[in-house]
């Protein structure tokens, strides 16, 4: 299945939850979908999507927090699986898209490619609820039980490697830096 | 010689003082006292990280959803945070409150710290990040205010350097 497939099956339940995407592909499909200023895309610092999410999750403990990682940048903060199962937030949903490469960076393999198995490292740090999908009906599926079952969820979707390049729009960094904040910010008030 | 309670006990309350409701932290012997403190307060949320690099990551959340938070570690940990502060509070304008336990100084008798003690400021300046010394407590809850405030206004990180003199009894 591709992530864009994926993203376009669930789009219609992010529009009402806060979502933190990485950089590279994933930024750019969720974009060229359609922006929303509850989008937030982390371009650069690899491996912190999880950890904003966090820090959002506690802030709005009332929301739902949406988190689109990939192997590569989860491989990189491998801790964040075991601060999230013992940080008490239930309210995130850590979706993982495994391509098995650091596509954005010329398409070479990561450990998935090998024998790593994200979903088995989440289900061995405490993450309470872990799920993988290898079709866009199991990823529809387990998304939308995920979000019900109000428990902290690690869910792998196991897409092809292919991805788009290119910006589907000029939203700036810091543009969409205080857009999400005051979309959240006002959330925080109501 | 025993980490002091009683300043540990002084920066807890300042936290509160200043509003933070969310702090990450790893723990550092100097920090355990203060770490130990806020776990047992039900109005600031500790998370408890495996990375320094992650303190970034929450601090950058807390921020967005208006929530103040701190990062309390120690210097060996702000130099495995370099990158996201660059490439996330940096680039994206974050204000960060540091706690910085800084280890490797005067009077410090263990020398495996002694290497980060020597490049903490260099680096603090070469990185553009304002810092002050936190090494009394009469002068603690001032200077912390007074960062929050340049922090706040600017959206930038900054340090509060934990010295030898405040966190360790005499």
């Amino acid at each position: 299945m591709n992530r864009i497939e994926c993203l376009r099956a669930v789009y219609p339940q992010l529009e009402k939850r806060v979502v933190v995407t990485i950089m590279g592909a994933v930024a750019i499909e969720l974009q060229s979908i359609g922006h929303r200023p509850n989008f937030f895309y982390l371009q650069h610092a690899m491996g912190l999507a999880s950890s904003i999410g966090l820090g959002l999750a506690v802030s709005l403990q009332e929301q739902r927090i949406v988190v689109l990682d990939g192997d590569g940048s989860l491989l990189m903060n491998l801790g964040t699986l075991s601060t999230l199962a013992h940080s008490g937030a239930s309210n995130i949903v850590h979706v993982v898209f495994d391509n098995q490469s650091y596509l954005s960076a010329g398409d070479s393999p990561t450990a998935t490619a090998q024998s790593t198995d994200l979903e088995g490292v989440a289900r061995a740090s405490g993450i309470p609820h872990t799920a993988s999908a290898r079709s866009v009906e199991e990823f529809q599926t387990a998304f939308a039980s995920a979000l019900d079952s109000g428990k902290l969820t690690v869910l792998v979707a196991h897409v092809d490697t292919s991805g788009v390049y290119d910006r589907p729009t000029d939203l700036g960094l810091l543009e969409n830096r205080f857009q999400f904040s005051r979309h959240c910010q006002s959330l925080a008030r109501r | 010689m025993p980490v002091s309670e009683t300043n540990s006990h002084l920066l807890h309350q300042t936290l509160k003082a200043c509003g933070i409701q969310v702090v990450s932290a790893l723990p550092e012997s100097w920090l355990v006292p203060v770490i130990r403190m806020i776990g047992d307060d039900p109005r600031i949320r500790l998370i408890r990280v495996a990375k320094e690099e992650e303190c970034v990551g929450i601090s950058a959340g807390a921020h967005f959803a208006g929530v103040k938070s701190a990062m309390l570690i120690p210097n060996h940990g702000f130099l495995a945070a370099v990158n996201p502060i660059v490439s996330l509070a940096h680039l994206y304008k974050v204000p960060l409150m540091m706690f910085i336990a800084y280890r490797g100084t005067f009077g410090d008798t263990y020398s495996w710290h002694t290497p980060g003690g020597t490049v903490t400021e260099p680096l603090l300046q070469t990185l553009r990040i304002p810092y002050t010394m936190l090494d009394s407590p009469e002068s603690l809850e001032r200077r912390v205010r007074d960062a929050q405030a340049l922090a706040d206004a600017s959206l930038l990180p900054v340090a509060l350097l934990l010295t030898h003199e405040l966190m360790m009894e005499a």
